[in-house]
């Protein structure tokens, strides 16, 4: 068990500073919030739910876009329900996607409940298994400003665990209704909504 | 390993189905293996326009062509009767509360001359938890159907932003002998 001390919200501010045209993917909850935190974007595509799912989410939009960066944000919580996409991530080797897990080793959402990640699972490791070469983990906020080059600029795919703390953040809501969303993101990237 | 059961047919649907996606400009092709997908799985395979992305749960495939969606390409997502268990969440939580595309080609088990015990009950639930989740159904029995009805599907899939699934019929694809 490690300590997690990093303010979750002055890594997303790290993380996002300077973002360009980046694509931002957010797994259902916290990292929705923290996402928005800084500023809610037209490029923003927060999950309210499909737990399990948001690092597909970014898979797809990756290989759909090749010649743009995209960066999911998730839990623990929401990572460790989809083990099996790092797996999946790992065998398309997708030089666009970056994934970061903010590990609280909690369940923020849902009563804060410790994660896997609390009782020794080492996420950066089971990536690293999965044979994603660039699989951190980051306890220091110099880490994550080298990170945010490389979400940039480095070979992906990037997988980095940032231990954050368990403190309780302000719950700042972005638009929660789902095709709103989809339209938005599709019109800011793709000039139309439509088919 | 993959007896025709029932049909015998000329008509060559996988190729069909393949031609058709091709048609679409399908460029992401989702999948857990059934035995019913293989040679589709070849032959999508072998068109350098498609992107092959093996998963290790039919759920992530749902993820992923919602993804592919906001990219602004397409995909398809294959699997056998029983990964429609394995979607649920994921196709109400993202594909209908977001309204996605969603075509999948689903090869059904637990029917025509299913060996596998095991296989039958997921095989019976699988078109009402289809239609539970307000995926739109086309089910096929004929080789010479399958091209008509993937092109419909994924004409309401794709213009109409309607979830959608063709059924291959197991007597269509055939049924697994296990040497009785
Ligand atoms: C399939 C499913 N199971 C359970 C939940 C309830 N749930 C919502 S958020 C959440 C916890 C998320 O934890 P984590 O991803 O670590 O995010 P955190 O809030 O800790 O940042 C859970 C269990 C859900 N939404 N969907
Ligand atoms: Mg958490």
């Amino acid at each position: 068990m490690s300590a997690a001390t990093l303010d979750r919200r002055a890594v997303i501010a790290e993380l996002l500073e300077r973002r360009g045209d980046l694509l931002l993917v957010c797994g259902l909850g916290g990292t929705v919030w923290d996402a928005t935190s800084v500023g809610d974007h037209d490029l923003n595509f927060g999950l309210w739910g499909g737990m399990g799912t948001a690092t597909m989410v970014g898979l797809g939009l990756a290989l759909a876009q090749p010649e743009r960066r995209v960066l999911v944000v998730t839990g623990d919580g929401e990572m460790l329900m989809g083990l099996g996409t790092l797996a999946t991530l790992a065998v398309q080797r997708p030089p666009n996607l970056a994934v970061v897990v903010f590990d609280n080793e909690r369940y923020g959402e849902t009563g804060m409940q410790t994660t896997h990640t609390g009782l020794g699972v080492d996420l950066a490791a089971m990536a690293s298994g999965a044979g994603i070469v660039d699989a951190t983990t980051i306890r220091e906020l110099g880490g994550v400003a080298a990170l945010r080059d490389r979400v940039h600029d480095g070979a992906g795919p990037i997988f980095s665990v940032i231990k954050v703390s368990a403190d309780r953040a302000e719950m700042v809501l972005p638009v929660r209704d789902g095709p709103l969303l989809k339209h938005r993101f599709r019109t800011a990237l793709l000039g139309s909504p439509g088919a | 390993m993959n007896d025709a059961a029932g049909a015998t047919q000329s008509v060559d649907w996988p190729g069909d189905i393949h031609r058709t996606l091709a048609a679409l400009d399908v460029r992401q092709i989702a999948y857990v293996p059934d035995a019913g997908h293989q040679r589709l799985i070849e032959l999508c395979q072998a068109d350098n326009a498609m992107r092959m992305v093996p998963l290790t749960s039919e759920e992530e495939g749902v993820g992923l062509v919602a993804g592919a969606w906001l990219g602004g390409e397409r995909g398809v997502l294959m699997m056998q009767s029983s990964g429609v268990g394995n979607c649920v969440n994921a196709i109400a939580s993202i594909t209908r509360a977001c309204q996605f595309p969603l075509l999948m080609l689903i090869t059904m088990r637990g029917e025509w001359g299913e060996g596998n015990p095991w296989q039958v009950p997921m095989g019976r639930a699988t078109p009402e938890v289809l239609d539970t989740l307000g995926v739109q159904i086309a089910r096929v029995d004929r080789a010479e159907d399958v091209a008509g009805a993937v092109a419909a599907m994924a004409a309401l899939a794709f213009k109409s932003t309607t979830p959608c699934a063709v059924l291959l019929s197991q007597r269509l694809v055939g049924a697994k002998s296990f040497q009785d």
